[in-house]
């Protein structure tokens, strides 16, 4: 690869590089050799790294405005709104970023179900990608209480009340986390603290995601292993930075759509109560992107099933390299897997729904359904079908599709339809 | 392939929602109302905000409060813009309590533009006692605050009934067909001609009904109008800029025997 022959210019461009290879890197980002058959489902990590930088920038701004005490909280956001100069601007983007953040997130996750990126010799990107996201799902929630709405205050007590199902130490556990006897103005202070921490946390865990999928470098569309670099592969500037920042000026659309035209749509009305912990609203509901495992939670009658359910749910997905059993990585070339991956997407979808809904009736009924499909698709059918498929023939590589089982031209066209 | 699957997810989902909640069958959808700060290019009417502010201060401003808006945004752009010397008038014709003066003593002067919007009562409890149990919520964020936001205000304010047969009600309790549950502690306090608007529009129920959502609207959203012109511009400049990106991706893979 080309950073190994890359000599700076000048010479104290050498003499700094000798000493802190920085001018290396930026030259192994540059030329990274990249599959060039990369769709736009492969757009979402960059867009992902705009999302994160956007949530902290405007949330250094918003903590300068904000006060994180019980009494004021409520206040300070409306002060934002109104009296810091564009504090409504940077407010919303920053509300309605960590809504298109996890929208970004989950399309960069189902990218990687369909397309297998999450296989062998990929395992540990996934993993630390899963870290990623439980993190995010930490800061989203403890940023939705920071405001001290109604919705804040009711999540924060609905969700941290699930950890008194630990038995014998559970009650203690949540008091401990409250600091308090129930969610009070030191829980609002410790969400501060810590939804200020995890952003930088999430950074770190970015650098290594990115490093290492820099080892084996980037899955594609056919999901073969190709020789880097080579006629398979483009360097990553300006060729994939120029499609990048397409797609997430396209993505920048839609954000700045909500932003400025329906900011409020995606949060709850409620939200813009002041906390009253005297007053239950009528219905608890988290943000849209945390709703499937709501759904999942709820299905279960037992409140520590519920919770074991619900954290499973996230968990089993780190041992997905495992579970998988088939060789072959796209499910371009999977087409029975494929079917299974799209019921997963409608049954992820439905289950999200009923999180919305009451918990009673055929939304109950929906929820359960959902949850045993969920766990199934995980623990039957992708070792299952692994197994039975027959899949179909792979491309030897990208640019020349030859075939393993004989010659039929038309298939790379077909390849590149599906793709 | 996948375009077909795609249509199937959109198909079921959009199945699944048809399936609405049988929600509390009392309760109906509010009125939908075409307001002028709808749509994408929406503004405030300001004579509309004005008049608002009059029904607010007359009417409603002897229970409720709005503590998070001052006296000089009555005056800013985007709002009501009453000039500067009506701000200081309005500001002016409240006593505020200041202090501790060099005495340690609390004392009242009249309000200045930079005033918080004086609150009826001192507090929660003192406004919840005086108002028979029911706390009348401070209505700075009201309209954002409500599922339906200005149409559900506006149905509020002109959905008063008489109770149906069997229906009975306590004492300070009102039949109101858009709240939920259908009761509520705030009794209709408008009727027709109930404040003289200084313009000489008739002062209607529907149309103080109107004006006053619109002055609430105008509170809880203060940026609105500021809001749609900016994100106009943004979005052209961010489309401009979408398809100059566009036509340099095309042309830098043009270079290379693969498509974007």
């Amino acid at each position: 690869m080309s950073e190994h022959e890359y000599v700076p210019k000048s010479k104290a461009a050498k003499w700094f590089n000798d000493r802190l290879p920085l001018l290396t890197l930026g030259a192994h980002l540059t030329d990274y050799p990249t599959p060039k058959n990369l769709n736009y489902w492969w757009t979402f990590g960059g867009i992902l790294t705009f999302c994160l930088i956007t949530q902290i920038v405007t949330g250094i701004v918003l903590a300068m405005h904000y006060v994180a005490h019980a009494d004021l909280a409520f206040a300070s956001v409306e002060h934002i709104m109104r009296d810091v100069n564009y504090g409504w601007l940077i407010r919303y983007i920053h509300s309605n970023g960590a809504s298109m953040f996890f929208l970004a997130v989950y399309i960069h996750i189902f990218r990687s179900l369909f397309y297998g990126s999450y296989k062998s010799p990929r395992e540990v990107i996934w993993i630390i990608g899963l870290m990623i996201y439980l993190l995010m799902m930490a800061a989203a929630f403890m940023g939705y209480v920071l405001p001290w709405g109604q919705m804040s205050f009711w999540g924060a007590t609905v969700i941290t009340n699930l950890f008194s199902a630990i038995p014998l130490v559970g009650d203690s556990i949540t008091t401990w986390l409250w600091g308090a006897y129930s969610v009070d103005n030191p829980t609002l202070n410790r969400f501060f603290s810590l939804h200020y921490l995890i952003p930088f946390l999430i950074l770190g865990l970015v650098v290594l995601h990115i490093w290492a999928l820099h080892v084996p470098g980037n899955n594609n569309p056919v999901g073969i292993d190709i020789k880097k670099p080579s006629k398979d592969t483009v360097p990553f500037h300006p060729y994939i930075t120029i499609k990048d920042a397409f797609a997430l000026l396209v993505f920048m659309i839609i954000f700045a759509g909500f932003v400025f035209f329906t900011p409020n749509v995606l949060g709850h009305s409620d939200n813009y109560i002041p906390a009253n912990p005297l007053v239950t609203p009528a219905h608890i509901v988290p943000e849209w992107y945390l709703l499937p495992f709501y759904a999942i939670l709820r299905s279960v009658p037992d409140k520590l099933g519920g919770v074991i359910l619900m954290f499973s749910a996230i968990f089993i997905l780190f041992v997905l390299p495992w579970l998988d059993t088939s060789k072959v990585r796209s499910a371009v070339f999977r087409p029975i897997y494929r079917q299974f991956f799209w019921i997963l997407v409608i049954d992820v979808l439905m289950l999200g729904y009923v999180g919305a809904m009451p918990a009673e009736g055929i939304y109950l009924v929906l929820a359960r359904v959902g949850t045993i499909y969920y766990f199934l698709h995980f623990i039957v059918v992708m070792p299952v079908v692994g197994y039975l498929e027959k899949t179909d023939p792979i491309p030897m590589s990208i640019s020349e599709p030859v075939l393993t089982g004989g010659a039929e031209p038309s298939l790379a066209r077909k390849v590149n339809d599906k793709v | 392939m996948i375009k077909s699957n795609i249509k199937l997810i959109v198909l079921s989902f959009l199945l699944l929602i048809s399936l609405r909640p049988l929600q509390s069958a009392e309760m109906v959808d509010p009125i939908k109302v075409d307001w002028s700060f709808k749509g994408l290019t929406g503004t405030f009417d300001r004579a509309s905000l004005q008049r608002g502010f009059q029904v607010y201060k007359e009417v409603c401003a002897s229970c409720h409060s709005m503590q998070y808006l001052s006296y000089r945004n009555l005056g800013e752009p985007g709002g009501p813009e009453f000039s500067e010397q009506e701000v200081k008038a309005i500001a002016a014709s409240f006593e505020i309590e200041d202090g501790p003066d060099s005495q340690g003593e609390m004392f009242t002067r009249p309000g200045k533009p930079s005033d918080k919007f004086k609150s009826p009562y001192p507090n929660v409890q003192a406004a919840t006692a005086a108002n028979g149990g029911a706390y009348p919520p401070d209505m700075s964020v009201l309209v954002k605050a409500r599922k339906g936001g200005a149409n559900y205000i506006y149905s509020v304010l002109v959905g008063y009934e008489d109770p149906p047969p069997g229906v009975r009600l306590d004492d300070g309790v009102y039949y109101n067909k858009y709240m939920a549950g259908n009761k509520i502690k705030m009794p209709n306090n408008l009727m027709d001609g109930l404040v003289e608007y200084a313009d000489g529009t008739e002062s209607t129920v529907d149309q103080m009904a109107k004006d006053v959502t619109t002055f609430l609207a105008w509170a809880a959203e203060p940026e609105l109008e500021e809001r749609h012109k900016t994100g106009v511009k943004v979005i052209i400049y961010l489309v401009l800029l979408t398809i100059l990106v566009y036509l340099s991706m095309k042309k830098i893979w043009s270079r290379i025997d693969s498509e974007v």
